[in-house]
């Protein structure tokens, strides 16, 4: 095998300019099938991680999808707002522990404004019930106070001290900037890796104060931590039934499931696509050894000459398939997660989507196995014609 | 010790189940012998080569290689036995585009170890030996790609490859054809002087008969196959 492994080596190497280009259509479509899987993991992962440790998720009526992808992961409008009084009600309720209010509408160039309360940067959790950590400064203490995230505060260079201005509506730029209200930073979070990093946070009040009103019309949502875990399925039974207000209330893991299931069909479809294009690219593959067979017909009676057996010039062409195959995954794999780590910020600033670093992993030896495999099935069939042909040709090449 | 190199009683061939091409009642080669076999092209020259060298399985009859009858090995043996003691030159195209020169020359050595056990003091040297002998020294002549040379060099280079480890039989099928009468000249006789080093029993096929006198013993494949000229089909 090893002499043989050295000879397939050369004769790439000899054909290097259309081995090259098999290679890379190969690593491209690797590329895309491995970089589909990242970005749907990481995409899972990343959402899994944006909230923890909040029991329910309460909103106007509405979808439970809907309401975890506007409330939490700011993704979508709200349909309607809910009330202060079935807020109060939930807030003062014997069984919770803590809520937090939630009012989304307004933006600052691009970025969305979370009104809310204190309440916010002690209760809300992330990750492994990670709580939010300021880097500077702290939460607000007054109406024109603004608390920025990570992402916010880099991306405009702001730091404590900076006055700022709101904008309503969600666009990056608004039809009229509330120019009598600027803002003052007085606190920036640490780095989340969650949408929290491009939110601009505010007070309840300093929102209403905006809007012109003593208090806010109502609140987009709110988060419920139950004193105990086992009143929440109790609590949002009684939630969704309640007859004052037509309100949803939403587990977070259970709406993500829901989510996932949504998304699934579209994930498997894109699946499936990219395990088409990695075809294409074997059958490439195939085609670029199928059309060097001719001239390495002499080659072949050469080997045969000084020694080689039949077998030997099976495998010579089986082994230049899986190495070409294997050069073409190995790249690809790399390139996807260079590409993927590369893209992280955009993603995260454009999507939404932080995808946490991570290095080759399970996955990704499936698919490098596979395509191997593939590959030395593919390679069967040139591999078989040299054979026939080295049995027949003899020493002398017959054509 | 039997004296015979190469020893063929009765052997019949012919392709599938075409028309024979072969039928050779008797043919005797005695070892260090230096053999021409002359004829036309189609009268079987190739094929008689073929099953020499143990590439084709003889259809019937006996072939005998340095006393081993290659028609009762399988095919993977016969292959193996070429490799040990057979070292081939075709017409053209003997080397592998994508090796140096000195790589094709230790070709043999990569598949048989009875070749590279026989290069002394190691094949790296030997090849070296030979590529001076033949006349392709130089400095750098041994990493060249084989693609520069000229047709006169690859032969050489091809002689070399033959050579190395010492088989007892070296083929070659019209290794001159290509090449102008100085250059054959001088091919032939460092070729013979390899071959008498080597103590190389040599078959060589041309149907150049001026080549003649050079040669121990000639043959025309007339005289030795049954199967007339136009019969046959190579």
């Amino acid at each position: 095998m090893k002499p043989l492994a050295s000879l397939a080596v050369r004769s790439i190497w000899n054909r290097r300019g259309t081995a090259t280009l098999t290679v890379f259509a190969l690593a491209v479509s690797v590329m895309l099938l491995t970089g589909v899987e990242l970005l749907r993991t990481g995409a899972k992962e990343s959402f899994a991680r944006t909230i923890s440790g909040t029991d329910l998720i309460v909103g106007a009526r509405s979808g439970p999808v809907n309401l975890l992808l506007y409330s939490v992961f700011r993704i979508g409008e709200p349909i309607s707002n809910l009330s202060w009084d079935s807020y109060r009600l939930v807030e003062n309720h014997p069984a919770v522990a803590w809520t937090v209010p939630i009012a989304l509408g307004d933006s600052h160039r691009g970025y969305r404004v979370l009104g809310t309360s204190d309440d916010y940067f002690s209760h809300y959790r992330y990750g492994e019930r990670r709580p939010l950590e300021f880097s500077e400064g702290h939460a607000f203490a007054d109406e024109q106070d603004a608390v920025l995230g990570a992402e916010v505060a880099h991306a405009f260079g702001y730091s404590i001290g900076t006055d700022i201005l709101l904008s309503h509506g969600i666009g990056e730029v608004g039809f009229h900037e509330h120019e009598e209200h600027g803002f003052h930073v007085v606190g920036i979070l640490a780095p989340t890796g969650t949408p929290v990093d491009r939110t601009v946070h505010v007070s309840l009040e300093a929102l209403a104060e905006i809007h012109g009103s003593e208090e806010m019309a109502g609140l987009t949502a709110f988060l419920v931590g139950m004193k105990s875990k086992d009143s929440v399925l109790v609590m949002q039974r009684a939630l969704n039934e309640y007859r004052q207000e037509a309100l949803t209330a939403v587990i977070p893991g259970v709406a993500l499931q829901q989510l996932w299931q949504v998304v699934g069909v579209a994930d498997r479809a894109l699946f499936l696509v990219a395990a088409l294009v990695v075809l294409a690219g074997l059958i490439g593959m195939l085609a670029m050894i199928l059309a060097s067979m001719g001239e390495r017909r002499r080659e072949m009676a050469v080997l045969r000459a000084v020694g080689a057996r039949p077998v030997h010039v099976f495998l010579l062409l089986l082994i230049e398939a899986v190495l070409l195959a294997a050069t073409g995954a190995v790249a690809g794999i790399l390139a996807a997660h260079f590409a993927l780590a590369g893209a992280a910020s955009w993603l995260a600033s454009r999507y939404g989507m932080f995808l946490s670093p991570q290095g080759p992993g399970l996955f990704d030896l499936l698919v490098a196995a596979a395509v191997i495999l593939a590959a030395a099935l593919a390679g069967l069939l040139p591999a078989w014609l040299a054979y026939r042909n080295a049995l027949t040709d003899g020493l002398a090449v017959r054509t | 010790m039997n004296e015979a190199a190469l020893e063929i009683s009765d052997l019949r061939f012919a392709y599938g189940a075409g028309s024979p091409v072969l039928d050779i009642p008797r043919l005797i080669v005695k070892r260090g012998e230096r053999v021409l076999l002359r004829g036309p092209s189609g009268s079987g020259k190739s094929t008689l080569l073929g099953i020499v060298s143990g590439v084709l399985a003889p259809g019937g009859g006996h072939v005998k290689l340095l006393g081993s009858d290659l028609g009762a090995m399988p095919a993977a043996s016969r292959d193996a036995f070429r490799g040990d003691h057979v070292g081939l030159i075709f017409q053209m195209f003997n080397l592998l585009p994508y090796l140096t020169v000195l790589e094709n020359i230790l070709l043999p050595a990569r598949f048989s170890a009875c070749r590279r056990d026989r290069c002394s003091p190691n094949p790296v040297s030997e090849g070296r030996r030979l590529m001076t002998a033949l006349g392709l020294s130089g400095a750098d002549e041994a990493t060249r790609r084989v693609v520069n040379l000229s047709i006169g060099q690859q032969q050489r280079v091809a002689a070399a490859r033959a050579l190395l480890g010492r088989p007892e039989l070296v083929i070659a099928d019209e290794p001159t054809s290509a090449l102008d009468s100085d250059l054959r000249d001088s091919f032939l006789q460092l070729l013979m002087a390899e071959c008498n080093a080597a103590r190389a029993t040599l078959l060589f096929v041309s149907h150049d008969t001026s080549l003649g006198p050079r040669f121990d013993r000639q043959l025309a494949i007339h005289d030795i196959n049954r199967v007339r000229t136009d019969e046959a089909s190579a």
